[in-house]
């Protein structure tokens, strides 16, 4: 299977928030692959450097990959339907966009709408995205990832403000729409149960990086002690 | 004593700082020349306060005609700024966009209008141009500043590159930002109309024109009819200054008062020339340039001289005017009816432009630096108290309970006072403007200079001039910031 991308020696840092102070690290990989058609988990208790691996695998992919980040970060004051849109953005001509945002095209109301029909929002299409629910908000920022429309995904805790139900329902169908997906949880056995590798971090390292058939209960359970 | 002073030693006081601010105004206020020289400053006030009681219109043709110009100038000029502003604030991050917005808004509207009657005669074009350049340089910057405030993870989430074109700015950045771009819009359109009145005092046909002259010739009661006027142009601006309705009034505004001007190449190329320095223009011998160079570098010392000084004394003076007046508008002082008269002072002391005020000290007082200080300290004392007593709302009232004035000195001061030196410095640019500008009233200010330098066509001796007064304001910009930096990092 072709390498989509491959890292090795390499220190992770965090940006620090006092100016002039050193970044500090947040997690040492000595040798990681993505292969294309893979369903990676990214597992590890919070801190453990998850989201840093996904930024940094996204700056490494630049263009290829669909985006979810952990906060929904949403344009409060616009329509969902917009924030939707705007994951499309640049396959779109300026004047298309804009064009969109006073007037939106039929065409792009039924494909967002189709889109949003098993995300559960389709009817809040008009609402302004400030208005909603942290797990409606969260639905949003996926559908925005959707419509991206890229091969690669990747997710930082995408179903973590909805049901146990509704989220496997959802992790779904993420997974059917890309080839490849990289997907960071907190929850193990959704893990195990979707994905086909398992890539579990601590203490700013790799603790395992197996597939998902050989990753023993015993791993899991060390991991999160 | 040790103990008393122990601040100075200390790196990041902003008590130290206080004080060598206050320290400088106090050795400035001791050079200064204040005096009061009228016989009688309280028969005057006597007068004007009967004027202010008895308001008369004496011709409601004339009144009517000033009222449309004087609206029509105001939100030509703001709306043409906003769009100028607007574009230079999308682009903000250009070092040269920043550098031209700075010149633009470091010359006073005065001075501007002074230059563009000379190119366009006394008309609509100067006095829109007037407060288009100036305005669309100050909109850049606080529209800049305020596009660089949002939060930026809804742009990170959609785009995984460092640029970002007009579709992801017009998606991500502006709908965050836009509600704050258009309240600061509507401060400007009250600045606007401030500024078009000053702009009668120097001839254009607005409010001021005939403010100017019922003032000087003591008819008071009619001065006292066109100052309500303003007072209520600027309060009825929340109801008609307003998205919905401006879609029909801008396009009116052009319809009923065209912008045009008087324009003649050869006046204009005469002007041009006129800009060039005199030495070099007339070829002068090397000796009378020499004078020339000297006497130019006298009224820029001098003028500079006494524009820093008085302005230093007007920035300690408005910051403690403001610290004491912004109570009359906190929810920790006042409540009720109390609370609105407070806040009702404060507008309408902000609602007047120095301009004016100086204009009646000057009445009142004499000439002397004075009346200058007393406008420049009410006008923005005003200004900052109300924001401040405004924004103490957002602080959770004390929690230990206290009279009012230990409240205010162990609670209020303390927890407001980096916001309160913030606004303070953010006005200091402003003061220097309008300190060389009050100049043309007759203090030895730049604007002194540059208007009797106008007065007798030197337009060279001018340009310098008004160029100098723009390096003042940028010093103090470049000044204002380096100490908010260091002393204020959360600002």
């Amino acid at each position: 299977m072709t390498i989509l991308v491959e890292l090795s020696q390499c220190r992770l840092t965090y940006p620090s928030d006092t100016m002039g102070e050193a970044d500090w690290l947040a997690l040492e990989v000595d040798h990681l692959t993505v292969r294309a058609g893979e369903r990676i988990a990214l597992l590890g208790k919070s801190g453990a450097g998850k989201s840093t691996l996904l930024r940094r695998l996204r700056r490494e992919l630049a263009g290829q990959t669909s985006w979810c980040p952990q906060e929904p970060g949403l344009v409060p004051q616009l329509k969902v339907f917009h924030n939707i849109f705007s994951g499309a953005l640049d396959r779109h001509s300026a004047l298309v966009n804009l064009r969109n945002l006073l007037l939106p095209s039929r065409r792009h109301q039924t494909e967002i709408a189709r889109l949003a029909e098993p995300l559960g929002i389709a009817d809040l299409l008009w609402s302004k995205a400030g208005e909603l629910s942290g797990g409606q908000q969260q639905r949003v920022a996926l559908a925005r990832a959707l419509y991206q429309h890229k091969p690669l995904l990747l997710a930082d805790e995408p179903v973590s403000a909805l049901d146990r139900i509704q989220g496997e329902a959802i992790l779904r169908q993420l997974l059917q729409r890309h080839t490849t997906s990289i997907i960071a949880l907190h929850n193990a056995p959704l893990a195990l149960n979707l994905c086909d590798r398992v890539i579990a971090l601590r203490d700013r390292r790799v603790l395992f990086d197996l597939p998902t058939s050989e990753v023993h209960p015993d791993n899991i359970q060390r991991l999160y002690q | 004593m040790s103990t008393a002073i122990g601040f100075l030693t200390q790196t990041r006081s902003l008590r130290k700082l206080t004080f060598y601010f206050a320290l400088l105004a106090v050795a400035c206020l001791a050079l200064a020349d204040i005096d009061i020289s009228t016989g009688s400053p309280g028969h005057e006030l006597w007068l004007m306060g009967r004027g202010l009681l008895t308001p008369q219109v004496p011709d409601w043709q004339q009144w009517l005609d000033a009222v449309i110009y004087t609206l029509t100038f105001s939100l030509q000029g703001v709306v043409l700024a906003a769009a100028v502003g607007f574009l230079f604030a999308v682009y903000y991050h250009l070092t040269w966009v920043r550098v031209v917005a700075a010149l633009l808004r470091s010359v006073h509207e005065v001075f501007w209008a002074l230059i563009f009657i000379q190119i366009f005669g006394i008309s609509t074009l100067a006095g829109v141009l007037a407060i288009v350049l100036p305005f669309s340089g100050t909109m850049a910057k606080v529209y800049g500043e305020q596009l660089e405030e949002i939060d930026s993870r809804p742009a990170r989430a959609v785009h995984d590159r460092a640029e970002s074109g007009l579709s992801h700015f017009f998606y991500t950045r502006l709908p965050l930002a836009l509600h704050a771009m258009r309240n600061y819009t509507a401060y400007r359109m009250e600045c606007a109309i401030r500024s078009s009145v000053v702009l009668g005092f120097i001839g254009l046909p607005t409010l001021g024109f005939h403010l100017e002259t019922a003032l000087r010739t003591g008819e008071y009661s009619a001065a006292s009819a066109l100052l309500f006027t303003l007072l209520a142009l600027i309060y009825s601006l929340r109801y008609w200054f307003r998205a919905r309705l401006l879609w029909v009034l801008v396009p009116l505004a052009f319809f009923v008062r065209p912008v045009s001007g008087d324009w003649h190449s050869a006046n204009f190329a005469q002007f041009l020339r006129d800009c060039i320095p005199a030495p070099l223009r007339e070829d002068w011998a090397l000796e009378k340039s020499g004078r020339w160079l000297l006497w130019l570098g006298e009224q820029i010392g001098a003028g500079a001289w006494n524009t820093v000084l008085l302005a230093q004394i007007v920035l300690v003076l408005t910051g403690l005017f403001a610290l004491l007046t912004s109570t009359m508008n906190s929810s920790h002082f006042v409540s009720g009816w109390r609370r609105r008269l407070g806040d009702g002072f404060l507008l309408v002391l902000r609602s007047l432009p120095e301009y004016l005020l100086n204009f009646i000290f000057l009445i009142v007082l004499g000439p002397s630096m004075l009346p200058a200080i007393l406008a420049m300290t009410l006008h923005n004392g005003a200004i900052i108290g109300h924001l401040l007593g405004k924004h103490s709302d957002e602080v959770a009232p004390a929690v230990m309970e206290s009279g009012p004035l230990s409240r205010f000195a162990y609670f209020y001061v303390p927890t407001l006072y980096q916001r309160f030196l913030a606004y303070c410095f953010y006005r200091w640019e402003i003061i220097i403007r309008e300190t060389a500008m009050l100049g043309v009233l007759g203090i030895p200010t730049l604007g002194f200079y540059i208007d009797s330098a106008f007065e007798f066509l030197r337009f060279d001796v001018a340009l310098i001039l008004i160029a100098a007064s723009a390096v003042l304001t940028l010093c103090a910009d470049s000044i204002a910031r380096r100490l908010r930096r260091q002393f204020l990092p959360a600002y």
